[in-house]
């Protein structure tokens, strides 16, 4: 279906879809797609469906599978929505979605304590990101007006010009670094492998991380180009790149040599579109797509290998070409791509990645030394891995593992083939895709020409040095592994991912001891706060504005005025001083009614009656209560009466200064005459309070009656509980 | 409470009460009156009930719990806000189209009257709910 659009997509057009929801905050549900959305639209549906052919089988042994396919279902949709999302506050939505999905699938065998914690890690980095980057989105939507993606396109000079640039840059960058598993933040991503094979090869290779480069790539042109942009950028991707690929060269198992090498292919990523030049965003789309293809590949092949041998230790297999040919060679494939070594499309994206770096002065030599090196790990590791693993001699812990099931290697075989495809003809899928997609990242780009042979000129030189070094690298690796993994275990105590976790157990004794200090559990200290807090607030300010306030103001003030006033003040002291509590409680009501007939005398006869009918309810609710309640003793002394009584004094004190304020100064012309005049061609309604309450103000009453009803559960929960404590002991 | 007198009182009252607050919440549009107003009114009527008889024989007049009141209040609020989006409004955006009774003449309906028909629902659910748990203590 996405398909179908690919040819309008090459043409430059672009396809929109919106409905409105809160106009007034730039929310909207809209959908945008152009070429960029359209390369990840496919991505995310082709490797969906490879991954889901293979989850078929791969999870058969699984007792929750039905709910891995709905988990994994739902991140595709998420995730799709993500890159078509044509607001940043859907795609915000969908966002944290896919976080979310992650956060499930991770932890799908969840009664693994490492799966459980890593699961839990992954969801904490990722949505922190997430919320800053909202943060960023928020402000974005206050800088340029809007938050529709094609809006927002067209707004790149505003926002860069704007003072708020750096924040909205830092925030938004904290989204998609912790998504895109970027430097310090790349730490979950290893852990993620707790999860099932399949969601390791759809998520967190393929998909849900590339999340983070597809935001970099889609509001680059709104972002991109300043020094800031390029600079955070280009370090940020350079370190990640660089330890990504130290890593994967130092571990032993599989999966986590595939996840290493993920994190360094993203820090290529993000490096190439901080570099932000013609050449880097063509090499950041193109190598996009090659690590695709490879990497969930890979990972579906590790799982296949894990599957039928039982193991991912490097060091515990070999040759295992000899039971499994057709595998082995897709995997071959894929890791010759991952080497960027020829006529794979992995070749063309690194000579792409070389040119780029070459192309940029100021900082050239750095980001060369570092690209080659991690380069030549790369081909180190992929010879490493088809000579010892798939090629030599026939090794395994276990039984002699089966020719694997078609379900199972038909994915790799399929991305290992068009990797081939692609890298013997690259310019039909460059037309098709990868030219619009490029062309909506930086836009002055009109021209992709890909091609396997670029003639001897010196990136054709560092290539050469690349693979001689990575041979030399690969003939070290039986030597040099060993004491890395040493090395890593036991010389470098310091742990990303557990210091992560002790700073997250720190944090909650922190909360558990602050909250037990402000969360008293005593209801007359909540109400205390409460009334001292708003009232010495409240008084600050009309200490200011005391002279616009006329205090002693009673002109027309009837002698039935006073009579209610003289009602409710003597049965409000009653209140306070009876010993009795009936006579207190009904001296309550006494005052309640007589603010019903005020309100009753100047015309507010929707509040009159609710009020009246809450002040029975009330009425009746106490009485109920009294009867349950010991007999009235006087617990409180005399200090703590007369604090009471201050505080009672100075709370209602500064609602009379605020009534009175509010009744003298206007500010502004009063709002009822726009609600009267409106309510009936606009709302339907001759009754203004009404109107209010369900159209105007809808979504407010909505809170409200949803704060009631939490209230009322609130109630059930507190009186059955005591009863069951009541009958237990 | 065993009086005859209130017993036969609450049991006529009740379906005058609630009838009462049905056009409380009717009239609400244009009158005083409205969905919170009659939501209360409708609870008064049940609490009289269950103060003359006891909770239980209330609540099988009431038939469902207060509980699925407010759960169906809530609901049927937020269902309201709906419509708008269908025909491409904001969300929360009142729609109104006109009801052709013939021998009653045109009535108006619209979704903010759903909504306060939410808001009514809400408010007896939530009202029974408190006061029939504080009588069953």
């Amino acid at each position: 279906m996405l398909l179908s659009y690919a040819k309008g997509v090459a043409k430059g057009k672009t396809y929109g879809l919106t409905f409105e929801w809160l106009p007034d905050l730039y929310l909207n549900f809209s959908l945008y797609l152009d070429g960029l959305s359209l390369l990840f639209g496919l991505l995310v549906t082709g490797m969906g469906a490879l991954v889901m052919v293979f989850a078929g089988k791969y999870m058969q042994p699984y007792a929750l599978r039905n709910r891995f396919f709905f988990y994994i279902l739902l991140f595709e949709f998420a995730m799709l929505a993500l890159v078509l999302s044509g607001n940043l506050f859907t795609l915000f939505i969908f966002w944290e979605l896919t976080s979310v999905t992650s956060f499930l699938l991770i932890g799908f065998s969840h009664e693994k304590p490492e799966a459980r914690s890593a699961a839990l890690q992954g969801l904490l980095i990722t949505v922190s990101g997430g919320l800053a980057m909202m943060a960023g989105f928020i402000m974005l939507g206050q800088v340029v007006g809007s938050l529709e993606i094609a809006q927002l396109l067209k707004s790149g000079s505003i926002v860069q010009n704007h003072p708020h640039y750096l924040w909205i840059l830092l925030l938004i960058l904290a989204g998609a670094f912790t998504k895109s598993a970027q430097f310090p933040f790349h730490f979950w991503l290893p852990g993620a492998m707790q999860a099932p094979s399949p969601v390791s090869a759809f998520l967190h290779s393929a998909t849900m991380v590339k999340a983070g480069i597809y935001l970099l790539a889609r509001l680059s042109p709104l972002l991109a180009g300043t020094p800031e942009w390029k600079y955070i950028l280009t370090i940020t991707g350079a370190v990640t790149m660089i330890l990504g690929g130290y890593f994967a060269y130092s571990q032993t198992d599989f999966k986590k040599v595939l996840a290493y090498t993920t994190i360094s292919a993203l820090g290529t990523l993000v490096l190439m579109l901080g570099i932000h030049t013609e050449i880097s965003v063509k090499a950041a789309i193109i190598f996009l797509l090659v690590h695709a293809l490879y990497k969930g590949s890979l990972f579906m092949v590790a799982g296949l290998i894990d599957k039928s041998t039982g193991t991912r230790d490097l060091r515990k297999l070999g040759g295992l070409f000899q039971v499994m040919p057709i595998t082995s060679v897709a995997a071959i494939v894929s890791l010759l791509s991952m080497a960027g070594l020829p006529p794979m499309i992995g070749f063309i994206g690194k000579e792409l990645i070389y040119e780029a770096k070459f192309a940029l002065p100021e900082m050239g030599n750095f980001l060369l030394v570092a690209g080659v090196a991690t380069n030549i790990i790369m081909v180190a590791i992929s010879l490493a891995l088809i000579f010892r693993l798939f090629l030599g001699k026939l090794r395994f812990p276990g039984n002699r593992p089966q020719i694997p099931d078609l379900a199972l290697s038909i994915g790799p075989m399929i991305l290992a083939a068009i990797s081939l495809v692609i890298g013997l003809f690259p310019s039909q899928v460059s037309n098709l895709l990868l030219k619009p997609a490029i062309a909506s990242v930086m836009p002055e780009i009109t021209h992709v020409k890909l091609a396997l042979w670029h003639g001897f000129n010196e990136v054709l030189v560092l290539s050469l040095i690349t693979v001689i070094a990575g041979l030399i690298l690969f003939r070290l690796y039986s030597i040099v592994n060993p004491r890395l993994t040493y090395f890593n275990n036991e010389i470098i105590t310091f742990r990303f991912a557990d210091s992560f976790n002790k700073g997250l157990k720190l944090f909650t004794r922190l909360t558990k001891k602050k909250t037990a200090f402000i969360q008293s559990g005593y209801q007359r200290y909540y109400l205390m706060a409460i009334f001292i807090i708003t009232s010495l607030l409240a008084w600050y300010q009309l200490y200011y504005t005391r002279e616009a306030i006329n205090w002693w103001h009673f002109q027309g003030a009837e002698f039935y005025d006073w009579a209610i006033v003289v009602i409710i003040t003597a049965s409000a002291i009653l209140a306070a001083i009876t010993a009795s509590r009936l006579v207190a409680i009904i001296a309550l009501g006494v005052t309640g009614y007589g603010i019903t007939l005020v309100f009753l005398i100047y015309g507010a006869v929707d509040v009159a009656i609710t009020m009246l009918l809450v002040e029975t309810l009330i009425l009746i609710l106490f009485l109920l209560l009294i009867y349950h309640l010991p007999r009235f003793t006087n617990f409180s002394s005399t200090a703590s009466r007369l604090r009471d009584a201050a505080i009672a004094l100075t709370t209602g004190g500064f609602m009379t200064g605020l009534v009175l304020k509010a009744t003298q100064v206007n500010l502004h012309p009063t709002i009822s005459e726009y609600f009267i005049a409106t309510a009936k061609p606009l709302a339907n309604g001759e009754n203004i309070v009404n109107v209010i309450l369900v159209d105007y103000r809808a979504l407010d009453t909505l809170g409200e009656i949803t704060v009631l009803a939490v209230a009322a559960l609130g109630v059930v929960a507190l009186l059955k509980l005591k009863t069951k404590k009541g009958s237990t002991s | 409470m065993n009086s005859y007198m209130i017993q036969l009182a609450a049991k006529r009252l009740l379906p005058l009460i609630f009838l009462f607050s049905l056009i409380v919440f009717y009239r609400g549009h244009n009158d005083p009156g409205g969905g919170f107003i009659g939501g209360l009114l409708a609870a008064s009527g049940f609490i009289f009930y269950a103060m003359a008889f006891n909770v239980q024989a209330a609540e099988r007049q009431l038939k469902v719990s207060p509980l699925v009141l407010i759960i169906a209040g809530l609901s049927t609020a937020l269902i309201s806000t709906l419509p708008a989006l269908f025909v491409g409004n904001p969300f929360f955006t009142g729609e109104w189209f006109s009801l052709d009774l013939g021998f009653a003449g045109k009535v108006k309906i619209g979704t903010p009257m759903l909504f306060d028909f939410g808001v009514y629902l809400t408010v007896w659910g939530i009202m029974l709910t408190v006061i029939f748990n504080v009588m069953e203590e």
